[in-house]
């Protein structure tokens, strides 16, 4: 055990003995450092102005993220360098090209939400060389700006590198020195922290993890905290103890088993988008609309199933492309004890899983598609970018060698309290070719399988027509060329030539 | 004003005024040091205040047991209505129907019922919902349906405006019909949420640095509250974290209630709430239900108009008068309708108190006649632009002896420009080959269906409470040279201090690096107007200039005495003085002045000229002149989801004669965005109990990046100085652009109307989230098929 968080702000190496186990990031920047740079616009991960950069070893390589501090718990910075806006400057006080090229852009207006711009802007930077302009428009996807329009923002995104190129930006030259520094910060001890009379573990292995969870069935498993930091800004609620996953680098893994892909639970959405990326656009798609940029960057694929909300975004494609779920607990002799179950299974209930005291979700296994599958996955939400749906469907469907549809699963998110196959519209479509008569078929069927809720992101009635015209969707996209079908993002994109 | 022609020429000549410079505070910005409230060094001694609010939306308050909130750690005092010294209203308007805190009724989900202060917000946060409250609950009314319901009960005097026989009018008309358009309200979600910090001084005296529009009325709040003068408080606002009209009232009640609590407690005091308390409490703009009767004629000329606009107001007044006032001041846009009768019902609601917001009931009164001129179009056959501009102000008919030009409250529209505007636009955008080309598409396109819709904007530019447009400024040239300035105007983003400075800049022929601006403060300019009504740099830039022109005139008169000359022969030149032969900098003026004991400081003062409005007869001259615009959309809506995609904007907009085409674009761009989010995917829902079911950003979704236009053309109307003598010829800019937005709602519409082979008026409403386009698509099919 270690009782001491150790990172690095800037270049400035912090050590903190003590420390309330969910005070977060920005609360401790503004609070307890006084640098006031970083805004808190909502407290919940979804307007961006509270963005910092953080600096992560991943797999002995330096990673640099934008998050939103106002989510992340300060102990999870263990190892890590952060990042702030007031990190930018040069020592002669001259403007970092990002800062330079917002302000030749006119890209501030009231310039609140700046600094979170300014810091998403800079970590495009360090990872990407010439971005797109969809591109930019993704990663400010969870910033917002209620002032500018965006125009002189993405003006600012396509200028930056112009004004300096990225291979000097001062953060990539100093790259190796702070991996460096970084790498002595690593251990394979479980931080152990006290602060308010509440305890915080971070293990650094699945061992240490399972010991801990078996020794506090109750503690709250941390991952991303994009949804558990809102438990605490905005339900006040005080967690004991918190576990935190993050710095277990077995968990990390994402790892391609030949038919199938492995993901660890801590695998990032970006570097889930990724791997789907590969299976099918519409999973890149997908994965390119979930959350903010940050919220892609902070969470995880065993985050968002082991949350278990009723949409989740993630689990209808998963459920479709039959993932299966590894749970894991420590068994006796120190070993860990492992099963395996159908994520559909999973799910039992509104925000009820099966989850058994001591299991957590160590990885799941998604099985790449056979040739013959039909896929399709379609989000719709009230705004395209940065948004949770109102209905998610995911489709896979096969045919036999007559064109009869012999096996499929129509997976949906939005529609019950949980994510759900509907298999009244399944069992519809089976023996039947794939035409516009099996899709009737299907329709007919969806409501015996769900009566959705009306609520602030659409009426029961939408989301039940949606649901049907998903299929019309998935049948005009696999059997129709070549009819333009989607309005925005990539998919649109591409089909626009 | 005597002096109006000569400030006029100084546009002519090259200085600051004109340049696309930077925002004053960009470099700040970047960089994160640019102070808002919640960033000011906290005072020694410095506690938390936060609101307890009520949890039920109407009813009886029957008790309020506070003894948990007291008891919790960190909690140093709590206050109620009981603590008020003074008077417990903060209502804008004086009717007494906003209580600080609430005693008895409770006329809203989240009212506030007494405030908790301790050593940390998040102590106080937490203390703050240990309060037990009895309620003897009734039944709330949440919507303008519920409302009329009940008896249609009114926060404020109605207004009618009528010109003609309406009656005999719609009679006469050759055809006529009727309709009604819901049309939805909106969340300011200004970055910077509500923030106050208080600051006790000795005697009664309380500083106030709070994120408002309108310092000089929360000095007055917060002087009544405490039972001081307004002498004693003064309010203080660098910036803020965006405004929108969100902080033109609703800061009244977090610096009152700071203020109160640093009074009770003798200390500093904070009050900062969390996003979803902020957006449950304050209002928002208001939603409208516009239900009208059009009388018109083969060729799209409309002969009548009877419109009655219904708003949500909310639990109190507040500003819902003037703002269902200025909702029929632009129930016209830029269309003359030879009869007219238009009606305000501001309706009483148990939900939070809608308030002013960009446009100001504007952009409604706007969405109505547009979906006039939508009615006319489809029930004709002719294109939406053609009726627009055959029913534009001007031309040269005459109908009963009135002029094309009459306004319904008897304005003259004296600068008509929307005809130009409108045609230029349409060529520069190729809106009619588009238009053909998207409709040959269509056919050929069965899931996606694009639209197309070209709109314009006339906005009138004044306070329709004629006092208001009254300013003040305060300028000192110090013995180096240098000059401060102070004015009424407050700063939420627009570049106000900007184009004030630049103005005060050139006036003296300095550069900018020597006029310092100055943090607005109630100790500085007092009685000063809310930063509103898109009037920060007409009347702040005049007011500035005035005080120049004082100083300017001291130094002539000094010069050409000191040096021998006639005062025509002084003149102040870019980075320099010319004294008759010699020419001489700035500073050594300043410093030769000085030394004659010259004053070096003066106040400016401006009111707008030509205005007067008599609500009661609604007539008058309520604005000083028009701001014009237009913009053409083109969108791709999917006909299986309703999701849809903006996909190219033209817009031009009248900017007069543009104090800094940089900022002025800014605006142009920003309010088009928000407009189009108000008009698009911002969706505002409450619950059967009345609580606000979208209170963040989670849940309540305004444009991000990738939701602007791709292809997004805007230009400044060139060679278009403004009419009237304003601040160099230049127009205001803040609002008018918000409503270059209803052409998205109109393109929406228009490929909607695809699906029915454009036969049937789509009558989408706002705002036109994927469920309203969806909805449409499925009505518009059955009734073209029935």
């Amino acid at each position: 055990m270690r009782k001491t968080l150790r990172f690095l702000i800037g270049n400035e190496p912090v050590e903190i003995e003590g420390c309330d186990p969910t005070l977060t990031v920005l609360d401790w920047l503004r609070l307890e450092r006084r640098m006031t740079g970083s805004k808190e616009g909502c407290a919940e991960g979804d307007c961006g102005a509270c963005t910092v950069v953080v600096g992560r070893l991943d797999h002995g390589r330096l990673r640099y993220e934008a998050i939103n501090a106002c989510i992340r718990f300060l102990p999870t910075l263990d190892g890590c360098q952060l990042l702030t806006v007031e990190h930018l400057k040069g020592g002669d006080g001259s403007l970092h090209p990002v800062q330079q090229a917002m302000v030749e852009c006119h890209g501030s207006q009231c310039g609140f939400c700046t600094p979170g711009f300014v810091m998403s802007l800079l970590a495009l930077r360090l990872n990407e060389a010439e971005p797109s302009i969809a591109r930019i428009e993704d990663a400010l996807a969870g910033n917002l700006c209620r002032c500018t329009g965006y125009e002189p923002i993405i003006a600012a995104g396509r200028r930056m590198d112009a004004i300096s190129p990225r291979e000097a930006d001062p953060f990539l030259k100093q790259c190796e020195t702070t991996a460096a520094k970084l790498a002595t910060l690593q251990d394979g001890k479980t931080l152990a922290l006290e602060g308010q009379g509440r305890r915080f573990y971070a293990p650094a292995t699945v061992s240490a993890l399972a010991e801990l969870i078996a020794a506090h069935p109750q503690a709250a498993l941390v991952a991303g905290a994009t949804d558990v930091g809102l438990w605490v800004t905005k339900g006040m609620k005080q967690l004991d103890p918190v576990v935190y996953l993050g710095r277990i680098e077995g968990l990390r893994g994402v790892s391609d088993e030949g038919d199938h892909l492995r993901f660890g639970a801590m695998a990032t959405l970006v570097d889930v988008r990724n791997a789907l990326a590969d299976l099918s656009p519409q999973l890149d798609e997908l994965m390119r609309r979930f959350g903010g940029e940050q919220v892609r960057n902070a969470g995880t694929i065993g985050g968002n199933i082991a949350n278990g909300s009723p949409i989740g975004d993630l689990p209808p494609a998963l459920i479709a492309l039959k993932a299966t779920l590894v749970l894991a607990k420590s068994a006796d002799g120190g070993e860990i004890e492992r099963r395996t179950l159908p994520l559909e299974s999973f799910f039992l209930d509104y925000r009820k899983q099966d989850r058994r005291p001591g299991e957590f979700v160590e990885a799941v296994s998604v099985p790449k598609l056979p040739s013959d599958a039909l896929f399709n996955v379609s989000k719709v939400s009230k705004r395209f970018d940065e948004d949770i749906s109102a209905v998610c469907g995911a489709f896979r469907l096969r045919r036999d060698a007559n064109g009869f549809i012999t096996e499929t699963r129509l997976a949906y998110g939005g529609m019950a309290g949980i994510p759900k196959r509907a298999k009244a519209a399944e069992a519809a479509l089976i023996g039947r070719p794939w035409d516009e008569e099996a899709v009737a078929a299907a329709i007919a069927a969806l409501p015996q399988d769900f009566t959705p809720l009306d609520d602030m992101r659409a009426s029961a009635r939408y989301r039940l027509t949606v649901a049907g015209n998903l299929l019309r969707r998935f049948l005009i996209e696999t059997t129709e060329q070549p009819a333009r079908t989607r309005v925005a993002g990539l998919l649109a994109e591409a089909a626009h030539g | 004003m005597a002096d109006a022609r000569r400030k006029l020429d100084i546009a002519a000549e090259a200085g600051p005024v004109g340049g696309a410079l930077a925002h004053d505070s960009a470099a700040k910005h970047v960089a994160g040091e640019a102070v808002y409230i919640d960033d000011i060094a906290a005072p020694d001694g410095l506690l938390h205040a936060y609101l307890g609010l009520s949890t039920v939306a109407h009813g009886r308050l029957l008790s309020l047991d506070l003894a948990a909130v007291r008891a919790a750690p960190g909690v140093v005092g709590v206050l109620t209505a009981a603590d008020v010294p003074g008077v417990n209203d903060i209502s804008s308007t004086h009717r007494q129907d906003e209580p600080l805190f609430a005693t008895d009724r409770i006329l809203f989900h989240g009212q506030p019922l007494f405030a908790v202060v301790a050593g940390t917000r998040e102590q106080a946060r937490h203390a703050a919902t240990l309060a037990k409250a009895e309620y003897a609950e009734e039944a709330p009314l949440i919507d303008i349906a519920a409302a009329r319901a009940a008896g249609g009960a009114l926060v404020t005097d109605p207004l009618k405006l009528e010109r003609g026989d309406i009656a005999a009018a719609l009679a006469a008309s050759p055809r006529r019909l009727k309709g009604s358009m819901a049309i939805g309200g909106q969340e300011h979600f200004y970055l910077e949420s509500q923030v106050a910090l208080a600051v006790p001084g000795e005697d009664e005296d309380m500083q106030v640095f709070v994120s408002t529009q309108h310092p000089s009325e929360v000095q007055h709040m917060v002087g009544a509250v405490l039972g001081a003068g307004s002498h004693a408080v003064t309010v203080e606002v660098r910036r803020m974290g965006g405004g929108f009209g969100g902080k033109e009232t609703q800061a009244n009640l977090f610096a009152c209630v700071a203020a109160l609590a640093a009074r009770k407690l003798k200390r500093p005091v904070k009050l900062r709430p969390d996003r979803d308390d902020d957006m449950a409490i304050t209002g928002k703009r208001h939603d409208f239900v516009c239900d009208y009767e059009v009388g018109f004629d083969e060729d799209g000329s409309i002969h009548a108009v009877d419109a009655l606009y219904a708003a949500r107001c909310g639990w109190n007044a507040d500003l819902s008068g003037p703002v269902t006032d200025r909702a029929l001041f632009h129930m016209d846009n830029c269309y003359f309708y030879p009869a007219v009768r238009a009606r305000s019902e501001p309706l009483f609601t148990n939900t939070c108190s809608n308030t002013a917001f960009r446009g100001f009931g504007g952009p409604q009164g706007m969405v109505g006649a547009e979906r006039f001129i939508e009615e006319v179009a489809f029930a004709t056959g002719l294109d939406p632009l053609e009726v627009r501009k055959r029913n534009l102000y001007g031309g040269n008919s005459s109908t009963e002896g009135l002029g094309r030009d009459l306004t319904p409250y008897y304005q003259q529209v004296e600068d008509n420009i929307a005809g130009h505007v409108i045609s230029e636009l349409e060529r520069r955008c190729d809106y009619q080959a588009r238009r053909a080309a998207i409709r040959e598409a269509n056919a050929k396109s069965p899931v996606i269906k694009r639209g197309i819709a070209l709109t314009p904007v006339k906005f009138g530019i004044s306070f329709t409470a004629t006092w208001f447009n009254q300013a003040g400024a305060l300028v000192h040239v110090y013995k180096d040279g240098t000059v401060a300035l102070n004015h009424g105007g407050t700063e939420m983003g627009q570049g106000l201090y900007i184009k004030v400075a630049q103005v005060v800049a050139q006036a003296f022929g300095l550069g900018l690096d020597a006029v310092k601006i100055t943090a607005t403060t109630t100790g500085k300019v007092p009685n000063t107007s809310a930063t509103a009504a898109s009037s920060g740099s007409d009347l702040n830039g005049m007011a500035a200039l005035d005080a120049c022109e004082t100083i300017k005139r001291r130094l002539t008169e000094f010069a050409a005495k000191h040096w021998q000359e006639r005062p025509e022969d002084i003149a102040f030149l870019p980075g320099r003085v010319r004294v008759g032969a010699r020419e001489i900098a700035f500073r050594e003026l300043i410093q030769a002045a000085y030394m004659a004991r010259i004053q070096l400081s003066a106040t400016g003062f401006y009111t707008t000229p030509k205005i007067h409005w008599d609500r009661k007869a609604g007539r008058g001259h309520p604005f000083y002149y028009f701001a014009y615009g237009a913009a053409a959309a083109e969108v791709a809506i999917d006909t299986l989801t309703g999701e849809y995609k903006v996909e190219r904007v033209d817009i031009l907009h009248d900017c007069g004669q543009s104090l800094n085409p940089a900022i002025d674009r800014g605006q142009i761009e920003g309010g088009f965005v928000q407009g189009m989010g108000w008009l698009t995917t911002e969706e505002l829902v409450w619950d059967r109990k009345g609580r606000l079911w979208t209170r963040a950003p989670s849940t309540y979704k305004i444009p991000v990046a990738s939701d602007r236009p791709r292809i997004f053309n805007v230009h400044l109307l060139e060679n278009a100085p403004n009419r009237e003598p304003t601040i160099h010829r230049s127009k205001a800019v803040g609002e008018p652009p918000l409503m270059l937005a209803i052409s998205v709602l109109h393109a929406l519409s228009d490929a909607v109307a695809s699906v029915g082979d454009y036969r049937v008026c789509p009558r989408l409403d706002a705002p036109a989230t994927p469920e309203r386009v969806l909805d449409a698509v499925e009505r518009v099919r059955a009734e073209a098929a029935s």
